[in-house]
């Protein structure tokens, strides 16, 4: 019995072991000197955009698809991470205005940032959680949308992050890099996390909740494990976003922008990492095709399209897209099919 | 020495103004399968809710293993040594019979646990663990003849197959106390007679205590040593089977019901 055969997935090491996720994070520096180039602008924020989707998607994915606890909070998390991150470097970089001069010291600051932010996001997520994560289904998703509205007020409330009008002039250090070298780690975390012993502490809850914590799971710890972690990415990508923009209100990030994020998990697929990737490219683009027919009815047409793909889905499948298989298992099918065909 | 695997003394629980199990009083050896019989809505099911942690009693105490449970959580029940099967099995619908079974290995406390940094870069000792496991898991579905359906999805099997594979998860815990709660409800009665040999070699290999609830006379005469009867709540009677067959209280509470039900299946 081979250590890995538990694991269907470890069948196809190049892609996923070690080396595999470090050549993704060598081509992500390839592209981020070369995209630069040639890119168009446009093009180029559409492609931030999808980047830090994907690390919404993802994150989210954790709770509300292999852990079946349905957050509508994941904007809130953002909110914290993002203020969080802009806060401390618009503070430092206002004393210190030559270290922007040099890229390392400005990426490595922005770095320290941005985990500070994951970390405020996760300290959030873990208060949080704690109490809510004793209710269920609707009653959740009731509080954590509730969290979300009370960080906005909150932040509403703080002069010290500029109250109603928010911050501005934060400096726009987000780049092509740090947008998917942090997509890359969320998904690495996520799919490490989802295929192993933890993993199934979560999948377990999603399951039977009673019949877990009879299997003796610690179904409350798994839960609010699970929440902090997705929680950490989100603030994150909170920063990312921040510091894209270079202006956030607490506005920026209201409830129709978990709504945004909760479609992305349920198209995709809940459970699935490969369907929560597609499916946050795919909507990162419809929206942008969306544009120009608001422009055209002067009416934000989005959502409504949105709701109508999601109604479309539900009706014909309601799993998502990938359900709860990943794109791998489609490389494995064929690698099988290849071998039996081989003489 | 035998050691005692479960004692309660005036376990009670009443929901509202319904006393559902009152005053229930329980011993049983390590080593051995005690048989939980009574009528339907006795309370049967009540007592295995408070002994794993899910209800927690009105009054009386529990001492598993020495060990006082009341209180805990029905994890912390789990870690102490006891497992249970669920009257509606509750397996993990979605997940493969392998999973089903790994999701216990994992919290049994004989296996070490990981941290997070361990998993995320996979280290050998993890690898080490895992393999040993899913190992353990495959030998242990061996044992319910299971091992050739692992990586099919549990809810995908037979249902006689799926209350086999409830105990296998329970044992997969490392528990030494398993509770099963009518194991063969739903199954033929060739499925069932195979389930009694399968008990058996359980109790034998993992050196285990079964307490089952079942309605299935022929199963709990032919493998219990020791039989306690519930009625409205109350423990109305115990003693080995033959003497349970002729307690004249049993007769009228139970026996007689069951006979004719028996007659008419
Ligand atoms: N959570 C609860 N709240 C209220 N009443 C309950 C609850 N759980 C059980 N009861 C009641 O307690 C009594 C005993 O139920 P229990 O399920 O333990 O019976 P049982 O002996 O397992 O029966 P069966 O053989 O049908 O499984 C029933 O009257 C039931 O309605
Ligand atoms: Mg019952």
């Amino acid at each position: 019995m081979s250590k890995e055969s538990q694991n269907k997935f470890a069948e196809i090491p190049g892609i996923l072991g070690m080396k595999g996720w470090l050549f993704a994070a060598a081509v992500i520096i390839f592209l981020h000197f070369t995209l630069q180039l040639g890119l168009n602008a446009y093009y180029f924020q559409i492609l931030m955009f999808a980047g830090i989707n994907i690390t919404l998607a993802v994150s989210l994915n954790l709770v509300n698809g292999f852990t079946g606890q349905f957050s509508m909070g994941h904007a809130g998390f953002m909110s914290v991470g993002g203020y969080m991150s802009s806060y401390l470097t618009t503070t430092y970089f206002a004393s210190n205005p030559d270290m922007l001069q040099n890229p390392i010291i400005s990426g490595v600051i922005f770095f320290f940032a941005l985990i500070a932010g994951g970390v405020a996001a996760t300290l959030a997520g873990y208060v949080v959680g704690l109490p809510s994560l004793r209710l269920r289904g609707d009653y959740l998703a009731i509080v954590t949308l509730g969290f979300g509205e009370i960080i906005r007020v909150l932040l509403l409330n703080m002069n010290i992050v500029g109250g109603a009008r928010g911050l501005s002039g934060i400096q726009p250090l987000t780049n092509f890099f740090w947008v998917f070298i942090f997509a890359l780690l969320t998904v690495f975390c996520v799919w490490r996390v989802v295929h192993s012993a933890k993993g199934r502490v979560l999948l377990a809850i999603r399951e039977d909740e009673i019949a877990g914590t009879s299997m003796g799971v610690n179904t409350t710890e798994g839960k609010v494990w699970a929440f902090s972690l997705g929680a950490f990415f989100a603030g994150i990508a909170g920063g990312l976003f921040a510091h894209y923009l270079t202006t956030l209100n607490p506005g920026t990030f209201d409830f129709n922008r978990s709504f945004e994020i909760i479609i992305m998990v349920v198209l995709g697929g809940m459970g699935s990492i490969s369907g929560s990737i597609v499916a946050a490219i795919f909507l990162t683009l419809l929206k942008e095709v969306l544009r120009p027919l608001q422009q055209i009815t002067g009416y934000d047409l989005r959502m409504i399209i949105y709701s109508l793909v999601l109604i479309g889905m539900m009706l014909t499948r309601p799993q998502g897209i990938f359900g709860t298989s990943e794109i791998t298992s489609l490389f494995n099918y064929f690698k099988k099919r290849l071998k039996r065909g081989a003489p | 020495m035998t050691q005692i695997a479960l004692k309660t003394e005036k376990l009670t629980i009443q929901f509202g103004g319904l006393k559902a199990v009152n005053e229930f009083d329980i011993e049983i050896k390590s080593g051995m399968i005690f048989g939980l019989i009574g009528p339907n809505g006795a309370g049967k099911t009540t007592v295995f809710n408070m002994l794993t942690g899910v209800y927690q009693p009105t009054s009386g105490s529990i001492i598993g293993f020495n060990k006082n449970l009341v209180g805990l959580k029905p994890f912390q029940i789990t870690h102490a040594g006891f497992a249970r099967t669920f009257q509606n099995i509750r397996l993990f619908k979605n997940l493969t019979v392998l999973q089903n079974l790994q999701v216990a290995m994992d919290q049994n406390p004989k296996h070490k646990k990981f941290g997070l940094l361990s998993t995320l870069i996979k280290t050998a000792k993890l690898l080490e663990s895992e393999g040993e496991k899913t190992a353990e898991c495959l030998s242990i579905l061996k044992i319910f003849n299971l091992d050739s359906r692992a990586e099919e999805i549990a809810s995908n099997l037979p249902y006689g197959d799926q209350r086999r594979l409830e105990i296998a998860r329970a044992i997969a815990t490392g528990s030494r106390l398993l509770l099963l709660d009518e194991p063969a409800a739903g199954m033929n009665s060739k499925e069932t007679a195979s389930l009694m040999h399968t008990i058996k070699d359980v109790r034998k290999i993992f050196d285990a205590t079964v307490l089952l609830i079942e309605h299935d006379m022929k199963l709990v005469m032919g493998i219990c040593e020791r039989i306690a009867v519930l009625d409205y709540g109350v423990k109305i009677a115990e003693g080995t089977p033959s003497e349970i067959q002729k307690n004249p209280r049993v007769i009228e509470a139970y026996l007689g019901k069951a006979a004719t039900n028996d007659q008419a299946r």
